[in-house]
């Protein structure tokens, strides 16, 4: 093992990277439009949730209630008749349709406890779930309101003082900014890792390197830092740039701390990088394998639905990639400012994770050459 | 075709003139170039040759000038879609423009079926091509596992398929043995005398080959030197040999550069052996390459390796070098055996490998310096080094250009400078003089005679070139895989009663494989097939859209798909695979959220809240918190999600009618996790609420109202329901995009574009063609995924099956032709798979209405979203799955499917290029 061998092969992979200006401004665009796209399209929650509301009654009270549907959360609301209904959720036009029964007002002024029907588009899950508790709460605190108007007694009013920590508006970009830009390093790092030895084979080059006093742990090595660091430069530039900066998302903890983290990460992603490119024979097979790698990879990691929803089994695989390790420590350092003594069970699982996707990966290089 | 008298020129060329960047490559040619005749283009590498050829061909955009090919005008397209049945074009390189992986028949039937001819027509010239070829029995070979020689055969086959009247070759020869070159002159000399009318139009740097030609036209540095038949070109410069003619022709300075090979002096006694073979053996499977294989080379002695194209020269080399593992036998490298963990003797040892192997991406100089700090030559010498390599190879003006924009000759001197950077002991060398000028050639000798007699390194040489041969201190012969005669030139010469080594050699060569009149064809024979051919000739390809040069491609990509079984399984399995972890991975309940609560009221009112969190089945109760910093602490390192704080005085407050407040903290680094946290609070809270107020005010208690919440089309709000009609949507863009996305790339990288450059085939016709086989591996997966969903995942299909599989069919056409596009614009593999992935994944996951409603998302991604077909086929895969809808509920989504797919195609074939820059 020769430093100096490593530090020269990785400048060549450098230079032949200067010379696909395609590929440059495809990374460009990955850590710039792509994340501002993805943040700034994410809503909250329960943003502009299409609502329609059917009303029998029409009384002041159902009035009321259908004024409370307010933007930002819901679209203001299409009066529509109990015909329409069925018709405009088979559609998918809205995800919400409230039923106020006739008499509505009379029957609840009268104690007679009457039913509003909620119709909620189940297969629209993030909105189905979060979105019925809003629709409740919005009814409750009307009728409420309404009811201490009409002097009705109430029951008594225990206040719920609910905030949220970290991110005290539970604003939807601050996490879709971030995990945008995890994603990218993952994706880049497999792809410029893997592409670049098989570009290598194709093009007959391994061959000549293996005549030169090179091993294959200098090829590979020399590989996973050229291509480490490109990634690592352009997360550290779309982290202050884009998201700190443009999006104007306020990192509480360490920047540092977090890429230490993403360099260890960016160890484990090349080498895998390199053990699919060894895996595949051609460039159209590593694409396949790619897509079959990365989509797990991205969707079940926890940068798109939380971890603790996933079944046991996928939760245990998962720890298996490096991913699910980064986007935990990514949460714990960048939004509860976590320190090392929190997250270094992460630190600990990356190590371990890319010193093992390392020596397979050379085990298998090594294999391929033969 | 041919109405025109034989005195017409075939093409005449005004006043061209064509520049790559700043570096010209033809500087104001006019030239006629008479009919019905062989003619041959010579000059050194790099003078424009290829670049003439490929204008004269139509495969090049004419940048000023006017080429006049066949009595119409190049520039206009109308006209070379008329006159290219009637050229043939046949790149530089070795098979450049065949396809590997397909065999020789299946290669010549795709260029049959490109001009348009019918089965039959194409079964009967195959036949008769590749008899006279002596290809017939190899007529099942991958293209890929050609020895050279039979490369060039195949690709002449594929250019005589359509019976042109204009063949162009551009170094047809260049890296074939003498024996197959002379086999492939000879036929292209019996199709000429079949063919009168034919114009064989040749470039060529073997000037005994063009001693043959009809007329020749010698270049140098972009402009025409000479032109004339052979005589009178040998006349004009008052020499004796073309070789000599040439370097006559050339400007005074260039002239200057060269000189005469000097006879090898005789090797002085040296001690030892550098190279030492015994008993080589090397077997790929039942294939043998070689066969004991054993021989001693001396230190400083020049040893030459000849021997027909494939019969294992490489493969020897490769063995020496360490680069494979014998099988049986043994080598040794200055008496130490080859072993390829040794790094030690790589150092003494430099290797030029036969195909070109240096890095695209650098500079001439870059490569060099590259080579020489990987052999550990010390910083401050390496200028020095650098500097005096490119001297001795001619490169000094050439340091800052990119060796792809090298021709072949030069790109070989690059290899040489490099292979020489570190002064090695020992040069190993695989043709390195293949494709490289006369002039060129000798300059390298003088310098390989100098090394090995001052400098006292053996060098390992393999060369197709007698002379060069003849320069030797002993040669081998080897064939299929033996080593026939071992020697010094005159001995091996003396041994056959020969006048040449190369008469020398074809007996030995015939001794072991048989007369090769084998391949040729008794006269009359050849006179039946070629009448056979003709009750052909008179179809000619219909300009337009035509459906069998479609089909000539699809049948093209589709052998290919099935030749790589691995890619076509990976797209179905991996699918289906990837259904499962996302299904079952992707879960939008949130459940077992973990709580904890710092109770200081501690009564029963107060657990009895407690108690109603607690016994939900959204949340798991931890140990109860002690003061605010254990909440800090515990939500900070993710343990809890939920923070409760019940005041103190609780219980007595609520009972009184007071207002109190209860705190809650949730942890919000996940914004969408806990805004659902927080909706099942406030829920929980207001039942409990409610609770107490029937308990304080009895039954009668106004102002209660009930919600009854119904979830429709998924009633139990099982995630795999909701997901897996959204799961397939999303793998069906993305495989089916992967597939294609790298089909029209990888030609442009590995040059086989050149065939849509010179044939009728149009560009809607060569994308469509391409995609045919794509869309049916997309519609397999589109039936294998409905059937998992369906029977595995038992999530119930409830609409219209037509429906779904007609939005399917325009879906999966939509992502193909979406991989095409990307294919098309992408200038290299890499930044096609990177692209591809990049623009489809993010807007498939994010804006498509996956997860969020389209409808609620904003900005950019809201506009992606909604014009993102995903998004309707999303909306109709829910639909017929889940909503029970039919064909007719569906129609505002398909109308924008109907539209994306052709639109795509059409975009991507207007700006696919019919030729080169």
């Amino acid at each position: 093992m020769r430093i100096a061998t490593i530090f020269h092969l990785g400048t060549k992979e450098l230079r032949g990277l200067m010379r696909d200006p395609i590929l440059i401004g495809l990374i460009v665009y990955a850590f710039s439009v792509a994340v501002y796209a993805q943040t700034r399209a994410m809503p909250d929650a329960l943003n502009k949730a299409p609502i329609a509301l059917v009303d029998e009654d029409n009384s002041p009270l159902s009035r009321r209630i259908g004024d409370a549907f307010l933007k930002p959360y819901f679209q203001p609301p299409e009066i529509i008749t109990a015909d329409e209904m069925d018709k405009r959720m088979d559609a998918g036009i809205d995800t919400f349709a409230l039923d106020i029964p006739p008499s509505f007002q009379s029957d609840l002024l009268a104690g007679k406890n009457p039913v509003i029907q909620l119709n909620v588009d189940a297969t629209r899950m993030t909105q189905a779930f979060s979105g019925s508790g809003y629709v409740q709460t919005i009814i409750a605190e009307e009728v409420a309101g309404f009811a201490a108007d009409s002097g009705v007694g109430t029951a008594p009013t225990v206040d719920l003082a609910l905030r949220a920590r970290f991110n005290a508006g539970l604003n939807q970009t601050w996490f879709a900014a971030v995990m945008a830009v995890i994603n990218n390093v993952t994706m880049l790092s497999i792809i410029l890792a893997g592409t670049a030895l098989i570009r290598e084979r194709e093009h007959g080059t391994v061959e000549h390197l293996l005549v030169m006093p090179v091993t294959p742990a200098e090829i590979m090595l020399a590989k996973v830092w050229s291509m480490g660091l490109v990634v690592f430069i352009a997360t550290w530039l779309s982290l202050v740039i884009m998201v700190q900066h443009v999006l104007q998302v306020p990192i509480e903890g360490s920047l540092a701390l977090f890429m230490a983290g993403a360099a260890l990460h960016l160890l484990a992603t090349t080498a895998m990088g390199i053990a699919l490119a060894t895996l595949a024979g051609s460039m159209p097979q590593f694409g396949l394998l790619l897509m079959l790698v990365l989509l797990p990879l991205q969707m079940l990691s926890g940068s798109t639905t939380p971890r603790d929803s996933m079944p046991e089994v996928i939760q245990m695989i998962m720890l298996a990639a490096p991913n699910t390790h980064f986007v935990t420590m990514a949460q714990a350092i960048l939004y509860r400012s976590a320190g090392f003594s929190v997250v270094w069970p992460q630190f600990l699982w990356l190590a371990v994770i890319a010193t093992i996707l390392f020596s397979l990966s050379l085990a298998s290089f090594r294999r391929s050459l033969r | 075709m041919d109405l025109s008298p034989r005195t017409t020129p075939v093409a005449r060329l005004k006043a061209v003139s064509h520049a790559y960047g700043k570096q010209t490559a033809l500087d104001d040619i006019t030239l006629d170039i008479p009919r019905g005749r062989m003619i041959g283009f010579i000059g050194p590498d790099g003078v424009g040759k290829s670049s003439l050829l490929s204008l004269i061909a139509g495969a090049r955009r004419i940048q000023k000038g006017e080429v006049t090919v066949l009595d119409g005008d190049m520039r206009a397209s109308a006209h070379r879609r008329r006159v290219c049945p009637s050229i043939a074009y046949m790149p530089q390189g070795l098979g450049r423009n065949l396809y590997p992986t397909l065999s020789v028949s299946e290669n010549v039937d795709f260029f049959g079926g490109l001009f348009g001819q019918s089965r039959a027509e194409r079964t009967s010239r195959i036949r008769t091509l590749l008899t006279r070829t002596g290809l017939l029995p190899f007529a099942d070979r991958p293209a890929g596992k050609l020895s050279g020689g039979m490369k060039q055969k195949l690709g002449l086959c594929c250019a005589l398929i359509h019976d042109p009247d204009l063949l162009i070759l551009d170094e047809p020869t260049t890296g074939v043995d003498p024996l197959s070159r002379r086999q492939f002159w000879d036929l292209i000399g019996d199709i000429q005398r079949e063919r009168p009318n034919m114009t064989v139009v040749v470039a060529t740097a073997y000037m005994e080959e063009a001693a043959r030609f009809d007329w020749l036209a010698a270049m140098d540095a972009g402009r025409l030197l000479a032109t004339g038949s052979p005589a009178e070109i040998l006349a004009q410069t008052e020499t004796t040999t073309l070789d000599d003619a040439f370097i006559a022709l050339l400007p005074e300075q260039r002239r200057a550069a060269h000189h005469r090979v000097e006879h090898l002096p005789p090797l002085a006694q040296t001690d030892g052996f550098a190279i030492e073979a015994e008993n080589l053996t090397m077997r790929f499977g039942d294939f043998t390459a070689v066969d004991h294989a054993s021989f001693k080379i001396r230190r400083g002695e020049i040893f030459g390796f000849l021997g027909s194209n494939g019969c294992g020269k490489s493969t020897t080399m490769k063995m020496l070098t360490g680069l494979l593992q014998p099988s049986e036998g043994e080598a040794k490298l200055f008496g130490r055996t080859v072993d390829p963990h040794d790094l030690e003797v790589r150092r003494r040892v430099g290797y030029m490998s036969q195909s070109f192997s240096l890095y695209n991406e650098l500079t001439v100089r870059q490569n060099l310096v590259l080579h020489a700090q990987l052999f550990r030559i010390p910083n401050a010498d390496i200028p020095g080094r650098i500097e005096d390599m490119a001297r001795r190879f001619q490169l000094l003006e050439l340091m800052d250009a990119l060796p792809d924009s090298l021709p072949l000759g030069i790109r070989q001197r690059l290899s040489l400078a490099v292979a020489l950077v570190h002064g090695p002991e020992m040069l190993i060398l695989d043709e390195p003089t293949s494709g490289v000028d006369p002039i060129a050639r000798d300059q390298l000798w003088t310098e390989l005679i100098a090394l090995s007699r001052q400098d006292g390194v053996t060098i390992f040489i393999s060369t197709h070139f007698m002379n060069e041969a003849e320069r030797c201190d002993r040669v081998s012969l080897m064939h299929a895989g033996h080593v026939l005669v071992s020697d010094t030139p005159d001995a091996i010469r003396e041994s056959r009663g020969a006048e040449t080594l190369e008469a020398a050699f074809i007996g030995y060569l015939e001794d072991a494989i048989g007369p090769t009149g084998q391949t040729q064809m008794a006269p009359d024979k050849a006179a039946q097939t070629t009448e056979s051919a003709e009750t052909f000739a008179a179809i000619k390809p219909r300009p337009g859209f035509d459906l069998r040069r479609l089909l000539s491609y699809s049948a093209r990509e589709a052998l290919e798909v099935r030749r790589d079984p691995i890619r076509a399984t990976l797209a179905l399995i991996g699918s289906v695979i990837l259904m499962f972890v996302i299904g079952y991975g992707i879960n939008m309940d949130v459940n077992a959220i973990t709580f904890a609560v710092l109770d200081r009221d501690d009564t029963v009112t107060s657990r009895d809240y407690v108690a109603d969190i607690a016994g939900s089945r959204y949340f798991t109760e931890r140990p109860p918190l002690e003061d605010y910093a254990d909440i800090d602490r515990r939500m900070r390192n993710g343990t809890l999600k939920l923070a409760v704080e019940i005041p103190s005085g609780f219980a007595q407050n609520v009972a009184r009618g007071r207002d109190v407040a209860i705190g809650a903290w949730i942890d919000g680094a996940m914004p969408q996790h806990a805004e659902t946290i927080r909706g099942y609070v406030q829920g929980m809270h207001k039942a409990w609420l409610g609770r107490k107020a029937q308990e304080i005010y009895g039954k009668a208690a106004s102002g209660q109202f009930t919600v009854e919440t119904r979830f429709r089309y998924n009633p139990g709000i099982e995630s795999l329901v909701a997901m897996v009609p959204a799961v397939i949507p999303l793998l069906l863009l993305l495989i089916p995009s992967m597939l294609t996305a790298l089909s029209v790339v990888r030609e442009k990288e590995l040059g086989s574009i050149v065939n849509l450059y010179v044939t009728p085939v149009t560009r809607l016709e060569f994308l469509l063609g391409k995609q045919l086989p794509y869309l049916a591996i997309g519609m397999a997966n589109a039936a294998l995924l409905w059937l998992f969903a369906v029977f595995v995942f038992q999530v119930p299909f409830t609409g219209s099956l037509v429906a779904f599989t007609v939005a399917a069919l325009l879906y999966v056409f939509f992502s193909t032709a979406f991989g095409l596009l990307v294919s098309t614009f992408m200038s290299s593999q890499i930044a096609a798979i990177f692209g591809t992935t990049l623009m489809t994944i993010i807007p498939a996951v994010q804006f498509s209405g996956m997860i969020d409603p389209v409808s609620s998302l904003q900005g950019l991604g809201a506009v992606v979203g909604e014009i993102f077909p995903t998004t309707y086929f999303n909306i109709i895969s829910r639909g017929t799955f889940s909503k029970g809808l039919a064909l007719d509920d569906l129609q505002a989504s398909l109308l924008p499917l109907l539209v994306a797919g052709p639109l795509l195609l059409l975009v991507s074939a207007f700006f696919l290029k019919k030729q080169a820059r």
